[in-house]
């Protein structure tokens, strides 16, 4: 009997999570697709965002996302494979490094926030902008980007490394066309991992890319994302509620789409260098 | 089939350039870490230095333009919304991960793999719209302001539950399979299989887990900032109002000036001091041996 009591808790604990879910999910399709619309995505917000569209804003969502993937992409790849193929296992400057990118992952996102803004912002004297906003976030996906990589690239079978050898292939020719095709599932998994991160992110940007609203001429203007826009229209603009719910559906699309294509992305460069 | 060079056989100039540039790379990204810290100390240098740290602990509350700096209030508020948010998904979290792993198999359980990726992968600033514009409007109609303490706990408790059900399922993933056998030979029932094996066996695992959700729970911003009513007080009710420490530096880094500036660099030096030690716990438990019962 009590058996079978244990399994109802189960059952009905597992079900009001997946309930709740659901009805946060429904709530946001119920309210955003309303007003949800081609106009909606590509005109300008008016009226502090209640009416008009969220164009601006995706362009900024973009370019910050930008900016951080092509700073991050490609140190954190070059510092997975320094730590998984140039150093010996247990030595010491490798271990400082995996030591201080396990810390760096564990900050607080508000935290980086601070850091951005003072060392960004005011320190390199780019104000509140794109490339603030951007750079900031780099450094937040970092770890967990390099990290997930790392455990790709050495787990890739010795084998490879010593068919690369037995061609006479260069050491740097064996990452680029064995190693890193070879690792790219985990790399896209990083890179997942990344896309989440920094497309959800609202407290790190607040202070670091800010709130302007108008379309963005260079990466030196500041320009607000969709999460902060959605903030923005929740906290600070009264009967936002239409538009916050609509631009909140962007987002779980924007982070949806970006996933597929670093799925993608992964699966042709694998094909394209290995099966050839 | 290897286009890249011209020839093979001998190391050209990038192959030894390559490996300082990469080294350079890391140790540059290690070196961030201690730019990071080097930046919230000398920003927060003002109100910390000559033993002004002291005034967080002993001020009276948080009234920044007049000098007073106690995070109290809000360091308790921090807390009493992260073992809210805790009572709520450890046994949720716990409950799904047992589920996922003893109960789902097929269909079921790759639905609810796919929801609690969704649920893991929703942004925080989403998760705090739905607490603002569903549960707060729903609470003030029971007990108002609606905005509180509760609220938090309630939105946190969802934002937390995938970090316990996905670490805690790994680590009841990670059981070994004859033990489990074992159990089922000595004709255990589920529940005892589960209770009185998986579980002792996977403690150190769900341990771990629990403590990571924790770290989370006080790093959190957006959704204490949306749903927690935001005003400077100890927490004394599950449906009054309070802040805590990340919610306050969001709120007033866009006007902080001198002082008032550096103090919110030290309340987030002190937020990154607790949840990174928090994680090295973690770390620490998750790494103990398995005894097995």
């Amino acid at each position: 009997m009590s058996d079978r009591l244990f399994e109802a808790i189960i059952y009905f604990c597992t079900a009001t999570v997946v309930g709740l879910l659901l009805w946060i999910i429904g709530d946001l399709a119920y309210q955003g697709l309303a007003h949800l619309s081609f106009d909606f995505l590509f005109s300008e917000p008016e009226n502090a965002g209640r009416d008009g569209g969220i164009g601006p804003i995706l362009v900024s969502t973009l370019m910050i996302l930008g900016v951080t993937f092509l700073t991050a992409l490609p140190v954190g790849v070059a510092v997975a494979v320094w730590l998984a193929e140039f150093t010996r296992r247990g030595s010491i400057a490798g271990n400082w490094v995996r030591l201080s990118l396990d810390v760096m992952a564990g900050v607080p996102s508000i935290v980086y926030g601070l850091f951005g803004n003072a060392f960004f912002c005011l320190y390199l004297g780019m104000g509140f902008s794109i490339l603030s906003g951007g750079l900031t976030l780099a450094l937040m996906i970092l770890p967990v980007l390099i990290r997930t990589c790392e455990a790709g690239v050495s787990s890739v079978s010795d084998a490879w490394r010593h068919g690369a050898q037995a061609l006479g292939m260069s050491r740097s020719s064996a990452i680029w066309h064995i190693l890193l095709p070879a690792a790219s599932p985990a790399i896209a998994a990083g890179l997942i991992l990344g896309i989440g991160r920094a497309s959800a992110e609202t407290a790190a940007l607040i202070f670091t890319s800010g709130y302007v609203d108008r379309m963005p001429e260079s990466l030196m203007d500041s320009g607000r994302t969709l999460s902060v826009h959605i903030y923005d229209l929740s906290m600070n603009v009264t009967g936002g509620d239409a538009t916050a719910h609509a631009s909140a559906l962007v987002l779980l699309a924007l982070i949806l789409i970006l996933t597929m294509l670093a799925q993608s992305f992964s699966g042709r460069w694998l094909q394209g260098r290995l099966n050839v | 089939m290897i286009l890249s060079k011209r020839n093979t056989l001998f190391r050209w100039g990038a192959d030894r350039q390559l490996q300082p540039l990469l080294a350079a790379l890391a140790l540059a990204t290690a070196a961030m870490l201690l730019l990071i810290v080097t930046f919230l100390l000398l920003e927060a240098w003002p109100v910390v230095a000559n033993g002004r740290w002291r005034d967080f602990f002993t001020d009276e509350s948080w009234y920044p333009l007049e000098g007073q700096f106690g995070l109290l209030p809000m360091l308790w508020g921090s807390i009493a919304i992260m073992v809210g948010a805790m009572i709520l998904a450890a046994p949720l979290g716990l409950a799904a991960a047992i589920f996922a792993s003893f109960y789902a198999s097929g269909f079921v359980l790759r639905v609810y793999q796919m929801l609690m990726a969704l649920l893991a992968g929703m942004p925080s600033v989403v998760l705090g719209l739905w607490g603002l514009m569903v549960l707060v409007p729903l609470l003030a109609a029971w007990q108002p302001p609606g905005a509180s303490l509760l609220a938090a706990m309630l939105v946190l408790s969802l934002m937390i539950l995938p970090t316990v059900a996905l670490a805690s399922a790994s680590a009841l993933a990670s059981v070994p399979k004859p033990l489990m056998a074992g159990a089922a030979a000595l004709g255990m029932c589920r529940k005892s299989q589960i209770m009185k094996v998986a579980i002792p066996v996977a403690r150190h695992g769900i341990w771990s887990a629990m403590l990571l959700a924790v770290a989370r729970a006080l790093g959190e911003t957006m959704v204490v900032l949306m749903v927690a009513g935001n005003v400077v007080q100890y927490p004394h009710g599950l449906f009054e109002p309070v802040r805590a420490l990340t919610a306050n530096i969001a709120l007033e880094m866009g006007y902080a000036m001198e002082d008032h500036r550096a103090g919110l660099f030290a309340s987030g030096l002190m937020l990154t001091s607790i949840v990174l030690l928090l994680a090295w716990l973690a770390g620490m438990t998750a790494k103990r041996e398995l005894h097995h019962v």
